[in-house]
């Protein structure tokens, strides 16, 4: 990462020397912080860590009182497990393939509302729409849509049968909830990268095409290198959300043909089977991942983490 | 000419973007008008077919179902209570974020960051485990401190953005005038920034009604239970055959606030959600 160079403003300069009034700064700004902070690290750090301890024994729900320390069997016998890998694969296949589709849809509805002179507020009233509807919501929405005795999709699609059902394969089923997963989020990706494209300034475009550069020489040249760090936040952001997936496998199959994600193979261990040993190891399996994924986009696209952390 | 190519294109875009975001909640709506014998027996094209409509059957069936009122009054009371406590500790974090300095500032900044981005059903294991012992288990409290927690990043993101565009001055001003720095901070800086706070506070409210990872985990019966969780678990195991337009009645009521909201604060949502993700 560049080193950020703090100019400091000349009202910022006499504080080195009045440093009672830092010691009070510092210690009224703890007070106030210390709150969220604890709140934050209550329900998330504690957890975490009570996940670790757990991880470390044979505990089940259903025969409390068998537990037994068994050290890190529990990893063993979800890293060597061939279901796990499925749906990691799965949960890494959603998340290219939804983050790839809405980064493109997204950038097309910027455009569009970036250059929108009238209907503004409507536009982006319905484009909220979407992102307020529950995600449980969307999903039957879709699962209904696709359904082949009460949905539209297979009547509207050419060179689809009208009994053609979705749900009875693999393939065919990711579609639909990656279908429902893109419809929802495209919008919030299209609002980030809509506020990235404001940032271009219109001096520099109007300069590329004076200088005679195509539109498609503007749009590389000028205007995604512009919006850079709008793009790797809107990525790092939507690609964690996307690893996170759950609720739309959840409604629509409950993970039937092979569709299950990494979450619900977690919730599945611990909720519904009480598998609470077993069940720890895979969350804590699970937050190591998205952990490395971070750290991955992070330094593989050299997201600009100041922005994202709004520090300035 | 190219000008006219242009403006062409945009209007075949603004179409477009109209259909997206409007055809499911269209279809989830029409679906809703759908009867459930129609339903039964295979229905398939977006309006209800001929005789196969249901008025408003489906909307008294699903709000004479006990489970569904009790689901709305759960959310609505979880949902408003999570914001009101999430704004309150975001605003105190925000102005310190935005207007003091601070050893451990970017701490906060990356702990907000990484819960933004925490794998949420990680944590299933371990709540429900912990929440069984202190006896907040299936209780509005128990799914009330989880929401504050993921709610606090987006909150303190969107109230610091705010906050900072607030003239400084008049703060000073304040100060000099001889308030100290916390009578300065509620006279000055709290009704200056309630615009901000109402946003993060809707954007909150999003988060905590859209909820489903701890809403099914968290709770075991209608005590508790949010709507998103109540309509995964309308009817029966059979993912594949559930009463679909009484389902649709109930998505409908389920996102009709939401709308609502949509509709009357668009301009705040969106200057709240693009906040956290470019320095303005």
């Amino acid at each position: 990462m560049s080193t950020y160079v703090q100019t400091a403003a000349p009202d910022e300069a006499p504080k080195a020397v009045d440093s009672d009034r830092t010691r009070a700064e510092n210690s009224l700004a703890r007070k106030l912080v210390a709150p969220a902070v604890v709140l934050m690290l209550v329900v998330t750090a504690f957890p975490m860590l009570r996940a670790l301890y757990l991880s470390m024994f044979s505990y089940s729900l259903t025969a409390p009182d068998d537990k037994e320390f068994v050290g890190f069997q529990n990893y063993w016998t979800a890293l060597s497990d061939p279901l796990f890998w499925r749906d990691t694969g799965n949960t890494v296949m959603v998340m290219i393939v939804t983050v790839t589709i809405e980064l493109i849809i997204g950038f097309a509805f910027a455009m569009v509302m970036h250059k929108l002179i009238f209907a503004r507020g409507t536009i982006r009233t319905s484009i909220l729409i979407p992102y307020g509807v529950i995600t449980v919501v969307s999903g039957f929405a879709w699962q209904f849509a696709f359904s082949n005795t009460n949905g539209f999709v297979n009547s509207w699609l050419p060179f689809i049968g009208d009994d053609f059902n979705w749900f009875a394969k693999y393939d065919s089923s990711m579609i639909a909830i990656m279908a429902s997963e893109i419809w929802k989020t495209t919008p919030f990706m299209s609002l980030l990268l809509l506020a990235g494209l404001a940032q271009v300034s219109e001096d520099m475009l109007e300069a590329a095409k004076v200088d005679g550069a195509t539109w498609i020489q503007r749009l590389y040249k000028v205007i995604l290198p512009n919006m850079r760090a709008a793009i790797m936040v809107a990525v790092l952001f939507r690609a964690l959300d996307a690893y996170r997936i759950f609720d739309n496998i959840f409604v629509m199959t409950a993970g039937a043909n092979n569709t299950e994600s990494i979450s619900f193979l977690t919730y599945r261990q611990v909720i519904e089977q009480f598998q609470l040993g077993i069940g720890s190891a895979l969350s804590v399996l699970l937050f190591l991942s998205v952990l490395v994924l971070a750290y991955a986009i992070v330094k593989l696209f050299k997201v600009d983490l100041s922005a994202a952390r709004q520090e300035n | 000419m190219k000008d006219i190519r242009g403006r062409i294109l945009t209007a075949i875009g603004v179409v477009f973007i109209l259909f997206w975001c409007l055809l499911p909640v269209a279809w989830i709506i029409s679906l809703s008008f759908k009867s459930q014998e129609a339903v039964t027996n295979g229905s398939p094209g977006f309006f209800p077919s001929d005789g196969g409509g249901a008025g408003w059957k489906n909307y008294t069936d699903v709000l004479d179902d006990e489970q569904f009122r009790h689901a709305i009054i759960n959310s609505i009371g979880i949902s408003l209570i999570a914001t009101a406590l999430s704004v309150i500790f975001a605003t105190l974090a925000a102005y310190a974020i935005a207007r003091l300095e601070f050893k451990g500032k970017k701490f906060v900044l990356t702990t907000a960051l990484v819960i933004a981005m925490f794998p949420v059903v990680s944590l299933v294991g371990p709540l429900f485990d912990m929440w069984r012992t202190f006896g907040i288990y299936d209780s509005w409290i128990g799914l009330i401190i989880p929401y504050m927690s993921f709610t606090l990043p987006l909150a303190i993101w969107t109230l610091s953005a705010f906050f900072r565009e607030i003239p400084w001055e008049m703060e000073q001003a304040a100060q000099v005038d001889g308030a100290t720095s916390w009578q300065a901070f509620r006279k000055v800086i709290v009704p200056l920034a309630a615009p901000g706070v109402f946003t993060a506070a809707i954007l909150t409210f999003f988060f905590a009604w859209n909820d489903f990872v701890f809403g099914i985990s968290l709770t075991s019966t209608e005590r508790a239970r949010p709507i998103p969780a109540a309509l995964s678990f309308f009817v029966g195991a059979d993912p594949f055959n559930r009463p679909a337009s009484l389902l649709a009645a109930g998505a409908v009521v389920a996102t009709v606030p939401i709308v609502v909201l949509v509709l009357f604060f668009q301009r705040k949502i969106v200057a709240g959600l693009t906040a956290g993700a470019v320095k303005g």
